[in-house]
């Protein structure tokens, strides 16, 4: 018994490495319908909301139909992170040329108490001249936010009289079904979006 | 009128000759191309960034930062967290010896907050740096475009301080 143990124990941590080893592989292996620079989507995410646009006017997901739309979650007191991830986008759709005017961007404020649709209307031609800004009431924001899956959160700092928001930040590729086809981390090159932009509609002008 | 204010001087005409792309020295430290980007009118914060050099064998840190154009001026850091961006304030920011600190998109930056007007793109922004060892260092950030993904290669307004030498 006293040798057999250490050889269970070899086994066992054998075992738990080719375990850990195989699925690592799994998961490193790329599934088929992943597209370059965009994440695969497992999970059921986006749909349908309504909001007000920065021209004050109402607006659903329905008028996004027939066309993609690069949507993102932000908000304009962001210094840095909104406006990087809001040039990659404009970038992205200078990148497709032709292509880039079926290509609708969005912001969906995260903060709707600062961003009324007066702020959003000085801010989006800033950032590209057809950018959409999305705003609404904290419980039509929440929901949208649920639908895709992103969390926001107002950071207060002690020291300071302004608060901040804390973000998940991702740009999501919605297609002209209204389909959430791509996610980007942020940090994807606006070439990369491109590219994948323009995977997702070769593929469906060939279905 | 202390020997200090005329050697300042005298750096000042030195460094003034040869003036390469948009940097700024003080005796030790190397500040390269700072730069901010457009704000709408009703946008009230921005961030600059810049990249400090150190030829010093000493690390430096930067630990301050005042703005006649905003009300306050904070360094500030993220952190990624499960796809979630967090922005905070930071205490400074080490240069290196002999290195350098990258304040860049994503990264490191000055916040302005309470913006008292638009930057606008081409226009220049006057920053006083404030370095543990170098003091305090004066800079012009560039405005680049709102979407602006890093500075352009041209040269800003060079504006040399002689307040190198803090204390």
């Amino acid at each position: 018994m006293r040798r057999k143990l250490p050889i269970a124990v070899v086994v066992a941590v054998v075992a738990v490495f080719a375990l850990g080893a195989w699925l690592n592989l799994r998961v490193a292996e790329p599934p088929e319908s992943a597209a370059v620079g965009g994440m695969v989507i497992n999970v059921d995410i986006g749909g349908p909301f309504e909001l007000t646009d920065h021209t004050g006017t109402r607006m659903t997901n329905a008028a996004l139909r027939g066309n993609y739309a690069l949507i993102y979650f932000g908000y304009t007191f962001c210094p840095d992170i909104c406006p990087t991830e809001l040039g990659v986008i404009a970038a992205a759709i200078d990148e497709l040329g032709e292509a880039g005017t079926r290509v609708t961007p969005v912001m969906i404020s995260i903060d709707p108490a600062r961003d009324t649709p007066d702020v959003l209307a000085e801010y989006v031609p800033l950032f590209h001249e057809r950018l959409i800004g999305l705003t609404g009431t904290d419980a039509e924001i929440k929901d949208v936010a649920e639908q895709y899956r992103v969390f926001y959160r107002r950071f207060e700092d002690p020291n300071s009289t302004v608060y901040l928001m804390d973000h998940t930040s991702f740009v999501y590729l919605v297609d002209p079904d209204g389909a959430v086809a791509s996610m980007f981390r942020y940090g994807t090159p606006a070439e990369d979006m491109a590219d994948t932009i323009r995977q997702h509609m070769h593929s469906r002008a060939r279905d | 009128m202390t020997i200090r204010f005329v050697s300042a001087l005298l750096m000042m005409v030195f460094m003034a000759a040869p003036a390469p792309a948009h940097e700024e020295k003080s005796e030790n430290l190397t500040i390269s191309h700072p730069w901010t980007r457009a704000t709408a009118p009703a946008q009230k914060t921005g961030a600059v960034f810049m990249e400090i050099a150190t030829n010093a064998n000493t690390t430096d840190r930067l630990v301050g930062a005042q703005s006649p154009d905003a009300e306050i001026v904070q360094i500030h850091g993220h952190s990624m967290e499960n796809g979630v961006m967090r922005m905070r304030p930071v205490d400074g920011i080490d240069v290196p010896a002999e290195g350098k600190a990258v304040l860049e998109p994503g990264g490191f930056h000055i916040m302005l907050i309470n913006l008292k007007a638009p930057l606008f793109e081409e226009t220049v922004i006057p920053l006083t740096l404030e370095f543990e060892k170098a003091g305090k260092v004066e800079i012009e950030a560039v405005v680049e475009a709102a979407g602006a993904g890093g500075p352009s290669t041209g040269s800003g307004t060079m504006h040399h301080s002689g307040g190198a030498h803090g204390r």
